[in-house]
């Protein structure tokens, strides 16, 4: 390794990194603002200035930026002379000149970059007596937050949400001392990553909304780790807790998956878990339908008459855990038990695992796919459905640009370097989809087909691979680029519903990968434990329709955290209504199943339990509690032991604590042995102690509650975890599962996540081994070959294409407010000549017919649909009994009332408004 | 002596159009190299001739073109020549002069340029309120393609160049050649990081040659008349003639061309008529507003970049500001620090917020609210700001070199302010 010598102290560095990487690593404390582990240096704020000497007997030497000097072997430095100190005195100093200094009513306070750095300097006496700049803010949607007047103009919000994130709509305006950064105009921002600017900015200009409406100080917060419920990548995220409310989510880094960043469903989607339609009690549904509250011992008997004795099936879940789906299978027998996914996805996900456990090319984590330098993207529409994916494949694209970098000399983390010489040079994507997606954009090829198309284009894709005769230019054209790259990857997925997708995009890779052993293929699922609830499916367990069909059957129903109202048809939901079967639910929220119910059971959510979800890729990864659920809720692995220890069967029984589930999930099944090494368990010490979730200044413990009660309570304990809601304990290398928040003396902000790394955006210091549920033998994907090139379109129908929405098409965030604001109405999705043949335009309504119903949904254009194609939101209560693939009439709705636009907030007079009150 | 840049350009000029500009040996140069010369000849006769650029930093042209990569070297594609023509240094006016009467010595030093660099298009970038100069550019090039001088295999000779006028949008950073090239592609004029230099990654991140007006304009004799000729016009150690220009409150401002070497005192009172009745020469910029001043020691002083540069300041553009006895060298500060102020692209902290806050304590010392520690505030800054390297491009630093020169030289002028027995009886700057 090549050395650098730091004020006379010899360090060790990585070849071709820079020296503010390197000093980072060698644990020593350089300032810094623009520079960003993930977006590189552009060298604007110029506080990681250190002196670069030419040679021992250079004794004034030079200042240089730390992020802009690559680091050569035997070269030298001081970060300690006085040059340098003074240097990055007064370069806090001047972005201190018009900072409002407003730190107590900041909510950045306490978490903030610029509060680390200014003590990190030292600069405390200000020589500035003039007048500070203030700003205009803006109205930015309801997630983001702007105070402007707190910008220190380091460039990073508009580096990442334009540069990192392809957004279009922000960015930085004006010059000089006057550089604001905001939109054109007042208006939600349009990025789905927009809420990474809270993090990403490094003091309190953007700042997450929903958080100031409840907001605590991050040294109040109870954190635990925790995994993202959003969608099925399984982000790692820091859910903080304070009063019994969820206050805010934050990126937890994960090396594999998300990095430093999540969608904005992820981080802003779990609001739900307060809301005021939380099932608290265990209610026992009453003759006229209504529901009393019941104790919990008087829920248990009552649910044991049910129990015992009778047939009882249960319906597992794809958003719950995995521990409670498989205690439901084991408690009643595989015959008994259906994972709940509904048909058409149960058989596309079998197809998929089968898919990835025989490829014979490598399944990717989403870090390697940033490697691909080519991308074929088959039918899904990533962005909506796993969009941190999204946002990987963003960067992959670039890597042409990285590649031109390389040969001309220029570092990868030269960040505005690499930008200006490679310029629109992109790698190439290819989209085949039937709609409009967020990347085409950055896509070389977009081929806009139908799912029918799709899969021949694919199969035919794969036969030209082997050398077949394929005329078509589309096909030949992806065949040439995917032939001609290093790091080929393919990426489907089930949200285009369309299982013949599916098998030729396992085609495609497997055939690539026979010449290039690096091809990768990724699949995506839609919910975060698809992948759980389908493994633990097998060939005696019943689908959903068969539950149907047996209902007479069947004495009683045990529904695990789910509403079938998503997964059945209507004439099954109205069987199971008319049913005699009593049905006891578990559930989180309110909603239709719970209606059809007996009994239900208040579950704890996913921040007030814990539970293993498996991802996209078959990775198993661990939530922690966050909190204590409150009432009687219980996290529902516990209800179904109780309901299981009502009767005599002790399947399972001795079941005591949550590891005990694990253990037995471990030992039912050879493909379950290592679920037991996801996490350590609750009796993990470390230097002796639990793992604290709160922080080490955790204020008012003791007096938090006093206004509800004069008495101390005890702290809760949590006896299933390795965690304790104590602030005693060390948050300090331990195994990278176990870390709730990040903090470390002196970097207060999540810039401190560098002190968890093993070097600076590296791997966990102390990783948790990776346990992969599904690992390919290799023999590769056989399937027959399908054509439905006979299928033309027919006259006057339209077929539905599924139209995945990151805000809306996910049950639990769908409850969040924020979420269904940003969702807005269900839709049908036109393009502009498709609408005109309808006679509607944007905002207008159309009546969607099909053979059973029809109902009434807003027209929303789009840029490309597939031809005789008509999408519709996913999702969505009005577009739930939709079929995707099936056909449909469409004819304007003549009695729609256009919904009026959202009037937008300003500290301005807006125009708009303005002319309203002129013009009435 | 012989005028070369201007030798179109009579005393009450007229715009030269293309026959009158051929009709004096114009196009001869570009002929000759077609003929005559390959690109690598005509590298090695502009590094021969020791021409330095006129822009103000004054780095030898032949060498900065030595950079480009040529032949295999170069990755297939587009080549840019840039005409750097956005005149916005405080105190010059050179450049206009060169585009508004004689458009087509311009042209033909882009087009021997573009010839020996192998670019394919070239842009001239010019400050968009010369509109005269924009339109009168427009024009020679519309002359130029109909004579095949531009366009594709000019004169049969297999290459091609196509050039475009576009004015700038302003912003006195658009001068700074990568600020230029980022305003050319439609992004922020936010200078780049170097390395990597233009002529490796410049524009559309294509080799790239930023060149200013009068440079590209001595190119055309360069190759026609040969680097022996040039090196015999200058008086001192540099070559070629140069435009100097005076302004300030001399009898005669304007703009004058002159062998290189030419002695300040020369400058100043032969061509400028020396100071108005009643006033002393104080100090001079000697080229434009980002150099340190120079004082009347200086006066014999030959106009060469080493001399200037050895006398702690820069030649730069050659266009000097003179500051007389009745003015407050503190105003004229002032003011020169709130034009680099204002004109800071935001980028990097020690210019967006430094040059403010050097404003301000500026203000308070010139409206007599002066501190003593302010002095040390601006010693202060003068290090903090000025150094090269401290910041992303070269505006700050320029603009400190006023400041710390005018410490050097008129130290008193400031403390008399503070202590509120100084005066700045003609104001340098609004108050």
């Amino acid at each position: 390794m090549p050395k650098v010598l730091v004020d006379g102290q010899s360090i060790e560095v990585n070849e071709g990194e820079n020296l503010l990487e390197a000093c980072l690593n060698a644990g020593l404390n350089l300032p810094y603002f623009c520079w960003h582990p993930a977006m590189g240096s552009v060298g604007s704020c110029r506080q990681c200035a250190v002196v670069q000497y030419q040679s021992e007997e250079d004794t004034t030497g030079r200042i240089v930026m730390g992020c802009m000097t690559q680091v050569k072997d035997g070269a030298r430095f001081s970060l300690d002379t006085e040059n340098a100190t003074q240097f990055r005195e007064a370069i806090i100093e001047s972005l201190m000149l018009n900072h409002p200094h407003d730190c107590p009513v900041c909510s950045e306070g306490g978490e903030c970059h610029l509060q680390d750095m200014t003590v990190m300097v030292g600069h405390r006496d200000r020589r500035y007596t003039g007048k500070k700049n203030t700003h205009r803010n803006q109205y930015l949607g309801p997630l983001i937050h702007h105070e402007m007047n707190r910008c220190i103009t380091c460039y990073r919000c508009e580096r990442f949400y334009k540069d990192y994130a392809g957004g279009k709509d922000f960015g930085a305006q004006a010059s000089r001392d006057r550089v604001f950064f905001g939109r054109q105009k007042d208006g939600i921002l349009e990025s789905e990553f927009s809420g990474n600017l809270v993090e990403v900015c490094p003091t309190g200009v953007f700042t997450d909304k929903p958080f100031l409406a409840k907001f605590s100080r991050k040294w109040d917060l109870q954190s635990a780790p925790s995994i993202c419920f959003g969608c099925a990548v399984g982000c790692n995220t820091a859910p903080g807790e304070r009063y019994g409310q969820l206050k805010r989510i934050h990126n937890r880094y994960n090396y594999d998956i998300n990095g430093y960043f999540i969608c904005d469903r992820g981080r802003f989607g779990a609001g739900y878990v307060n809301n005021a339609e939380r099932i608290d009690f265990a209610g026992l549904r009453e003759e006229e339908g209504s529901f009393s509250a019941i104790r919990q011992d008087n829920a248990l008997s009552t649910a044991a008459r049910w129990l015992n004795n009778k047939r009882v099936v249960g319906i597992g879940s794809p958003r719950a855990s995995l521990e409670p789906n498989f205690l439901l299978k084991h408690w009643l027998g595989p015959t008994n038990f259906s994972s709940g996914l509904s048909d058409s996805e149960a058989s596309a996900i079998e197809k998929l695992t089968k898919i990835l456990s025989s490829t014979t090319a490598n399944v990717p984590s989403v870090r390697q796919m940033e490697s691909a330098d080519a991308i074929l993207i088959l039918g899904e529409d990533v962005s909506n459905t796993a969009p941190r994916i999204a946002l990987a494949l963003r960067q992959a694209v670039r890597n042409e640009s990285f590649s031109m970098a390389e040969a001309a000399g220029i570092p990868k983390w030269q960040d505005a370097a690499v930008r200006n010489l490679g310029q629109d040079e992109l790698s190439p994507l290819v989209v085949v989809t039937s709609s409009e997606s967020r990347l085409d954009d950055v896509a070389s090829h977009i081929y806009c087909l139908n799912p029918d198309e799709i899969a021949d284009f694919g199969f035919s894709l794969a036969e030209k691979l082997n050398g077949g005769e394929i005329e078509d230019e589309m096909v030949c054209t992806a065949a040439d680029i995917l032939l001609q790259a290093n790091r080929p990857l393919v990426v489907s997925g089930i949200s285009g519903s369309h299982p013949d997708i599916l098998s030729s995009a396992a085609m495609v890779a497997d055939t690539l990968s026979m010449s290039n052993k690096d091809t990768m293929l990724s699949l995506c699922v839609p919910e975060s434990n698809s992948m759980g609830a389908a493994l633990l499916r097998d060939q005696n367990t019943l689908s959903l329709t068969e539950v149907i069909e047996q209902l007479d059957k069947i004495d009683t129903l045990v529904i695990l955290e789910n509403d079938l109202s998503r997964r059945l048809g209507k004439s099954a939901l109205q069987k199971l209504a008319d049913s005699k079967v009593d049905i006891i639910s578990l559930d989180v929220l309110e909603n239709d199943t719970l209606n059809l119910s007996t009994m239900v059971l208040p579950a704890a959510s996913f921040a007030e339990s814990e539970g293993t979800l498996i991802n996209f890729e078959g990775r198993a990864q661990r939530y922690f509690p966050v909190f204590e659920p409150a009432n009687e809720r219980l996290p529902s692995w516990q209800w179904l032991v109780k309901l299981a220890s009502l009767g005599s069967d002790e399947k399972l029984s001795g079941l005591d604590c949550f590891d005990d589930v694990v253990s037995l999930l471990a030992s039912s099944a050879e493909k379950w042995s290592e679920i037991d090494k996801v996490a350590p368990g609750q009796a993990f010490r470390d230097r002796g102690q639990k793992l604290p979730s709160q922080t080490h200044r955790y204020s008012g413990r003791t007096a938090m509650n006093a206004s509800v009660s004069v008495h101390e309570p005890p702290q809760p304990k949590d006896n299933e975890t390795a965690l304790a809601y104590s602030m005693e304990g060390l948050n300090r290398d331990q195994p990278s599962t176990l870390s709730p928040f990040v903090w470390s003396p002196g970097w207060n902000s999540n810039h401190s996540v560098q002190k968890f790394q093993s070097k600076v955006d590296g791997p966990h210091k102390n990783p948790t081994p990776n346990v992969m549920l599904i690992s390919s033998d290799r023999e590769g994907f056989s399937t027959a070959v399908k054509s439905h090139k006979s299928n033309g379109a027919k006259k006057d129908k339209w077929t539905l294409i599924p139209i995945a929405c990151i805000h809306g098409s996910e049950e639990l965030s769908s409850h969040t407010k924020e979420i269904s604001e940003l969702a807005g109405n269900a839709f049908v999705a036109l393009t502009e000549a498709g609408a005109n043949a309808l006679n509607v335009s944007d905002g207008d309504g159309l009546l969607v017919i099909d053979d059973i119903d029809e109902r009434s949904l807003e027209v929303r254009i789009v840029d490309r649909m597939a031809d005789g194609c008509v999408g519709f939101s996913v999702g969505f209560e009005e577009t739930l009994q939709l079929i995707p693939g099936h056909s449909v009439q469409l004819t304007k709705d003549a009695n729609w009332v256009r919904s009026k636009p959202l009037l937008i907030a300003t500290d301005g007079a807006s125009e708009a408004s303005f002319g309203e009150n002129l013009y009435g | 002596m012989e005028r070369v840049l201007t030798r179109n350009i009579a005393n009450d000029p007229k715009p030269v159009n293309l026959m009158a500009y051929e009709a004096n040996e114009g196009y001869q140069g570009l002929k000759k190299a077609i003929a005559e010369l390959s690109p690598l000849d005509c590298e090695s006769i502009v590094k021969d001739s020791k021409l330095r650029g006129r822009g103000g930093a004054g780095f030898p042209t032949g060498m900065k073109w030595s950079f480009v990569p040529k032949g295999e070297a170069c990755s297939p594609g587009h080549k840019y020549l840039v005409c750097n023509a956005d005149e916005m240094e405080p105190g010059t006016f050179k450049d206009r002069l060169l585009m508004e009467f004689d458009p087509h010595q311009l042209i033909e030093g882009m087009i021997l340029s573009a010839y020996t660099l192998g670019a394919d298009i070239a842009y001239i970038f010019i400050r968009g309120e010369y509109v005269v100069s924009i339109q009168r550019l427009r024009d020679a090039i519309v002359e130029c393609y109909e004579k095949n001088y531009l366009g594709k295999n000019i004169l049969g000779s297999g290459f091609s160049l196509e050039m475009y006028v576009h004015p700038s949008a302003g912003r006195y950073i658009c001068g700074e050649e990568t600020a230029l090239i980022n305003a050319l592609e439609g992004k922020r004029a936010n200078p780049r990081a170097k390395p990597p230099f233009p002529q490796v990654s410049g524009l559309w991140g294509r080799p790239t040659i930023v060149n200013n007006v009068e440079t590209l304009c001595n190119i055309t004799h360069i190759i026609h008349r040969g680097a022996d000729w040039f090196q015999t016009l200058g008086r001192g150690e540099d070559s070629g003639t140069k435009l100097f220009g005076v302004s300030g409150k001399v009898n005669n401002p304007g703009c004058w061309e002159l062998p290189m070497g030419t002695p300040v005192r020369e400058i100043i009172e032969d061509c400028a008529g020396g100071m108005q009745p009643g006033l002393e020469l104080k100090g001079f910029l000697p080229g434009g507003g980002s150099t340190d001043f120079l004082t009347s020691d200086h006066l014999d002083l030959a106009m060469d970049y080493n001399v200037i540069g050895a006398a702690g300041s820069r030649m730069g553009t050659g266009t000097m500001i003179i500051l007389d006895d009745q003015t407050c060298p503190v105003g004229m500060v002032l003011n020169l620090i709130r034009f680099f102020a204002q004109e800071s692209c935001g980028f990097c902290t020690p210019c967006r917020d430094g040059l403010p806050w050097t404003r301000q304590v500026l203000e308070d010392i010139y409206n007599g609210r002066g501190r003593k520690e302010d002095l040390e505030t601006l010693a202060y800054q003068v290090k903090y700001i000025g150094g090269i390297g401290n910041t992303h491009c070269a505006l700050a630093p320029g603009a400190m070199e006023p400041l710390q020169s005018a410490l050097k030289y008129f130290y008193s002028d400031f403390e008399k302010l503070i202590e509120g027995s100084g005066s700045h009886k003609l104001n340098g700057a609004r108050g």
